[in-house]
């Protein structure tokens, strides 16, 4: 673990915790194992005390001193007790199992007589736990208990023969024990050592415990997470983070994943837009220079040919020279038509016809190649409206392709079509955007899977920003910018006149939360909710005039399949895998193709399986 | 005194220019070529010239301004401009800057003939216009398009209509150029046109083909039928009946920069 990591910080804040609790725990538990025992001792001391008096209650009746002293000596004898005395109100000492104290005198303020003497005055009854008193004789002897128990003027006392005790004294003397604690003290101790070893291995078992389960549960999941972050700043948009959890860290790793993709994504678009734009600078470069060499190749041969009516061999020779120079004219033109991307010239056609004419440029290829060609077209599909040689060239392209796929060997290629119905969420790019004042929100800089963002400016008291919605249908949920979390009292308005864009009064029947609404031209106006992930957005005009029609035509072969991590780089410029076979154009041209229809391209493929390209055009343009 | 030559080539690719020379030296003109623009002006001292062929990227003055040169000289050569680098804004650029046509590159060599001999009866029609129209020969006069129309170089025109609609045609001068269209090729309703591109094709009855630049782009609405049938309709009335396209314009504002009326 690193130092100040959270799984650091997790188990230090738990083993402080524990740490207070056991600790305050021990402490009590000491304190009353100490009064229990303590209390005991008292106990049994009063007891002691109280048949101390009760057995010698007799000679004190009969005022027999010899077996009085005789009695106290054989108590004082007793290992438990130390001392045993007896002294009268005035304190003089009458008995003891000492001998030299006998005769001496009391000193009433101390250890022993203060409890009665303290007020001035001595009281005549005491609780037990005011009777005894806790003492060291010095600081190395053991603690001592004392305990006395005043001796009452009983009536039978007063009535004795000795006549030693006038009738109106109430208290006639002390009898004082003091026992050693030693045993006591003994048994405090272990129980504190018992309690004290007990308290510091629930700590060390409770730390070991915890630092594991937060390693196990929190600190290597986290430190997988960094790891990630760390591969993905350092421009490694493939790591992803294994995720074999449900918990929050396991959603955190799903999303960190979801996350790179579309950072992928996003970085694969805008390095497909940099490389177009970089061969369109390539391509005009190249065609002019190109043009002038075949300028000079294309007017001498064109004019050898005319001057060659009568030499029909050298003419023949010529009509290829020219011709094979205008083919080389068609493609820098279509290079610099690709790097323009020009206008496809759209009419109405049918897609299997179109199909069908791809078949046939490419099936002599195909025949040397061993390879069966199968169209599995369906018979009723509605007519699209394309530039259809450019969407010939998408076939052709993607029939070679998979020839090139198959190679050598023998093999199928299964091109189908159908029509399909596909909602317009996801599938209808919304490119203009206004706001009351017709202001267009839609921003040419900011692109999100290469489509250019819906920005809004967002506002809350101070604070203030831009954000980019994804402009498909459907996916405005899907955002760039530094969106505030909380959307209470978050203001969306237009960047360029700061009106706002909240619709008054109609909170999203999804989340409730409050909504925007902007205009399409033409087309009404476009709500979505604020808050993100909540997803919810509605489009009446397009919601109920959508056609959602769409044709789709599938390319697939049994070829080579293609490598999982050169899927997301095959619609870009030269990422041929063909290596001197192909130009690398191919794909990243169907793209561009496919794209300025308004149609999808995408392809699914296993290594040694085969591929499948799948075009979708939308019927009606 | 100034000698009378026919051509000017002015290409800096030496390969180019001899092939454009031999090309019109075999119809009998007479060519100068030159591989600059400064050197096409000092020569245009010595010598008249009826048509230049000049390249627009060229070091030092580029073909634009050349012709920007010519124009403050006051000069009236004929300028056909070729590039490598063809594109809509350098055609369209060409033609509103004074230059008689234009024509890609690479070309072989009927189609650069085809081009010349066309912008030389061009400039010969436009010499006799400015003689004062003394001269009653009617081939070689025209008539020059309305005032309310717009033109894109001596190629074609548009009128602009109430309803956001656009007519497009081609001019008297073009055609009495082209000398007698058998047919024309027009695109269908529905397509797409680009300012620029060639938007109709003219045979003419020697054979050629002659590409009409379109001078605004924008959508096909209507084709007129009448001048598909009878050519000969859109010879005698160029202007009105003799229409290509009504179309909805894509872009009327940037395109109308390169317009002149």
């Amino acid at each position: 673990m690193i130092r100040g990591s959270i799984g650091v910080r997790l188990t230090a804040g738990v083993m402080l915790t524990a740490l207070l609790v056991i600790v305050v725990f021990a402490i009590f538990s000491i304190r009353s194992e100490r009064q229990s025992l303590l209390r005991e001792v008292e106990r049994h001391a009063s007891q002691i005390s109280e048949h101390v008096k009760s057995d010698l209650g007799y000679d004190m009746l009969h005022n027999d001193v010899q077996r009085i002293h005789a009695g106290i000596r054989r108590i004082g004898e007793q290992d438990s007790i130390d001392r045993v005395r007896m002294f009268n109100k005035s304190g003089e000492i009458m008995y003891s199992s000492d001998p030299s104290d006998i005769g001496t005198m009391v000193d009433t303020r101390a250890e022993s007589c203060y409890r009665c003497h303290s007020e001035g005055r001595p009281i005549e009854q005491l609780a037990t736990s005011e009777r005894t008193r806790i003492f060291r004789l010095d600081d190395d002897s053991p603690r001592m208990l004392g305990i006395i128990n005043p001796i009452y003027n009983e009536p039978s006392c007063a009535t004795a023969a000795c006549h030693a005790h006038p009738e109106s004294q109430t208290v006639l003397g002390v009898l004082d024990i003091t026992m050693p604690l030693t045993d006591v003290d003994r048994n405090i101790r272990n129980s504190q050592l018992a309690i004290i070893v007990f308290a510091v291995s629930a700590i060390v078992l409770l730390g070991l415990v915890v630092s594991l389960l937060v390693r196990w549960w929190v600190d290597q999941p986290v430190q997988k997470l960094v790891t990630a972050t760390r591969q993905v700043a350092g421009g490694n948009l493939g790591h992803t983070v294994e995720v074999d959890r449900k918990d929050e860290l396991g959603i955190l790793a799903a999303s960190f994943n979801n996350m790179t993709e579309k950072l992928a994504e996003a970085r694969l678009q805008l390095f497909q837009s940099d490389k177009l734009a970089s061969l369109g600078r390539l391509a005009a470069g190249v065609a002019h220079e190109i043009n002038n060499p075949l300028t000079a190749v294309l007017t001498y041969s064109s004019y050898l040919r005319k001057r060659s009516g009568n030499q029909p061999e050298m003419k023949k020779d010529l009509d290829v020279i020219v011709e094979e120079t205008i083919r080389c004219r068609e493609i820098v033109k279509s290079l610099l038509d690709f790097a323009r991307q020009t206008v496809p010239k759209k009419r109405s056609a049918n897609i299997n016809e179109i199909i069908g004419r791809a078949r046939n440029v490419v099936e002599n290829q195909l025949a040397i190649g061993r390879v069966n060609l199968v169209l599995d077209l369906a018979d009723d599909l509605p007519a699209v409206t394309v530039d259809a040689n450019q969407i010939q060239q998408v076939f052709i392209n993607l029939m070679v392709n998979a020839a090139d796929a198959i190679g050598e060997g023998s093999g199928t290629i299964r091109v189908s079509s159908r029509s399909i119905n596909l909602s317009p969420r996801g599938v209808l790019q919304i490119k203009q955007a206004l706001c009351r004042k017709r202001h267009d929100l839609v921003d040419r800089k900011i692109q999100i899977d290469g489509k250019p963002a819906i920005t809004m400016r967002f506002a809350r008291g101070d604070q203030d920003g831009l954000i980019h919605l994804d402009p498909m249908y459907g996916s405005n949920d899907h955002r760039l910018g530094d969106f505030p979390g909380m959307i209470e009292g978050l203001d969306l308005q237009c960047p360029h006149c700061q009106v706002s864009l909240l619709a008054e009064d109609e909170p999203c029947p999804r989340c409730g939360a409050p909504t925007y609404a902007f205009e399409v031209p033409l087309k009404g106006m476009v709500h979505g909710c604020l808050n993100e992930g909540c997803g919810w957005s509605r489009w009446d005009e397009v919601d109920s005039a959508w056609n959602d029609e769409f044709v789709e035509v599938r390319v697939e072969d049994d070829g080579c399949g293609i490598p999982r991590s050169q899927i997301p780089k095959l619609f870009e410029p030269f990422a041929t895998t063909k290596g001197q076979k192909g130009t690398g154009l191919g794909l990243a041209v169907s793209w561009g193709i496919i794209d300025n229809h308004n149609g999808t391209i995408r392809v699914e493929s296993e290594v040694d399986v085969g591929t499948t390209f799948i075009v979708r055009l939308p019927v009606g343009g | 005194m100034t000698t009378q030559r026919d051509i000017l080539v002015i290409e800096d690719e030496r390969s180019v220019s001899r092939a454009v020379e031999m090309v019109c030296e075999d119809e009998g003109m007479s060519v100068v070529a030159v591989d600059s623009a400064g050197a096409a002006l000092e020569v245009l001292d010595r010598f008249r010239f009826r048509l230049a062929l000049c390249d627009i990227m060229m070091q030092g003055l580029d073909g634009f301004q050349f012709l920007e040169a010519l124009n403050r000289r006051g000069l009236d050569l004929p300028v056909v401009m070729m590039t490598g680098y063809s594109t809509m804004e350098n055609a369209v650029r060409s033609l509103a800057m004074g230059a008689i046509d234009y024509i890609p590159k690479p070309f072989t060599a009927d189609e650069l003939l085809t081009v010349i001999r066309r912008s030389l009866r061009s400039g010969m029609l436009l010499d006799k216009a400015e003689a004062a129209g003394l001269e009653r020969d009617h081939t070689l006069s025209f008539v020059p398009c309305p005032s309310t129309y717009y033109r894109l170089g001596c190629v074609s025109w548009v009128k602009l209509e109430d309803e956001g609609t656009a007519r497009i045609g081609v001019s008297d001068l073009f055609l009495k150029s082209v000398d007698g269209v058998r047919a024309f090729e027009l695109s269908p309703v529905g397509e797409p046109l680009v300012q620029g591109t060639p938007c109709a094709y003219a045979t003419s009855t020697d054979g050629s083909v002659h590409g009409i630049m379109c001078p605004m782009g924008g959508k096909i609405l209507e084709v007129n039928e009448d001048a598909l049938s009878d050519p000969l309709l859109v010879e005698k009335d160029p202007y009105f009946r003799g229409w290509l396209y009504r179309i909805l314009p894509s872009n009327p504002d940037s395109n109308l920069r390169w317009l002149s009326s």
